[in-house]
């Protein structure tokens, strides 16, 4: 497997963090570490052909990995409640200005078999009513009415899998 | 399992279960190689098949959620997570 260049973290950086900008993020301002996630991710992107999480054991399966591709589902609970996320690449604006320190926090993901269970359980609300589905970015929580869900989340570039049916 | 010695001061057995991609996991080998100690890592993400699976279940024998990095010191001890204060507490 084809090592990471500097320049494409470069590419990558510059992108996510224009990204992060324009939705509200922020990357995390200590350059090492952010650049070390990169890395990480491109490398995923390389192995599993989709950038999973840098921190946490990708299965292989997409389908199994898709609440850990990059930004994960656990991102923003993690920012409101920690200041950072699982990873610490984004963090809260107090971190981003160096008011607070990102440090290593407790895993949100559910376990492997936790995980399992809950798929069996999971049910949907419906109003039958409604004129269109109603879609939730399991991001961000992004929710648009429309028969399918967008290609790209409007709000934090999440992917459409990462869309689930909300109503 | 493949395992990664680096030589070093021997404050008891150390075995650090990191991903190669994880930041956190590399702020805890920088730290111990920062104390000098001796230690074993492996690399779960660089292991395959039935070799990462039998990894898995001795990670979780000391931390069910198998999160990383975990590091176990004489079997015993379990550290989750890159919290300094209490590594260097526990390799005093
Ligand atoms: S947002 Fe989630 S997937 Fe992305 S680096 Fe942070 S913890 Fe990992």
């Amino acid at each position: 497997m084809a090592d990471i260049t500097p320049a494409e973290i470069d590419r990558l950086y510059e992108k996510l963090d224009k990204e992060a900008a324009s939705a509200g993020y922020n990357l995390n301002p200590e350059k090492a570490m952010t650049r070390e996630l990169l890395n990480g991710l491109l490398m995923n992107q390389q192995r599993y052909g989709y950038p999973s999480c840098p921190c946490r054991l990708a299965s292989g399966k997409k389908e199994a990995d898709l609440d850990i591709i990059c930004p994960c589902d656990y991102r923003d609970p993690d920012l409101e409640d920690f200041g950072a996320c699982y990873c610490s690449l984004y963090v809260s604006k107090g971190v981003a200005e160096g008011k607070e320190k990102a440090r290593s926090i407790p895993e949100r993901r559910p376990s492997r078999d936790k995980r399992l269970k809950v798929k069996e359980e999971k049910k949907e609300a419906t109003i039958s009513s409604l004129p269109l589905p109603v879609w939730r970015c399991k991001v961000c929580g992004y929710l648009c009415a429309r028969e399918v869900p967008p290609g790209v989340c409007p709000i934090c570039k999440a992917g459409k899998e990462r869309f689930e049916r909300f109503i | 399992m493949a395992l990664n010695h680096v030589a070093g001061k021997n404050k008891g057995k150390i075995m650090l279960y990191a991903l190669s991609t994880c930041g956190w996991c590399k702020k805890t080998k920088g730290l111990l190689n920062e104390l000098g100690v001796e230690y074993d890592y492996t690399d779960v993400d660089l292991l395959k098949g039935a070799e990462q699976e039998a990894v898995i279940k001795e990670i979780t024998k000391y931390n069910p959620d198998c999160n990383f990095p975990t590091m176990v010191i004489n079997s015993q001890k379990c550290i989750i997570g890159f919290k300094e204060d209490d590594i260097r507490e526990a390799l005093k």
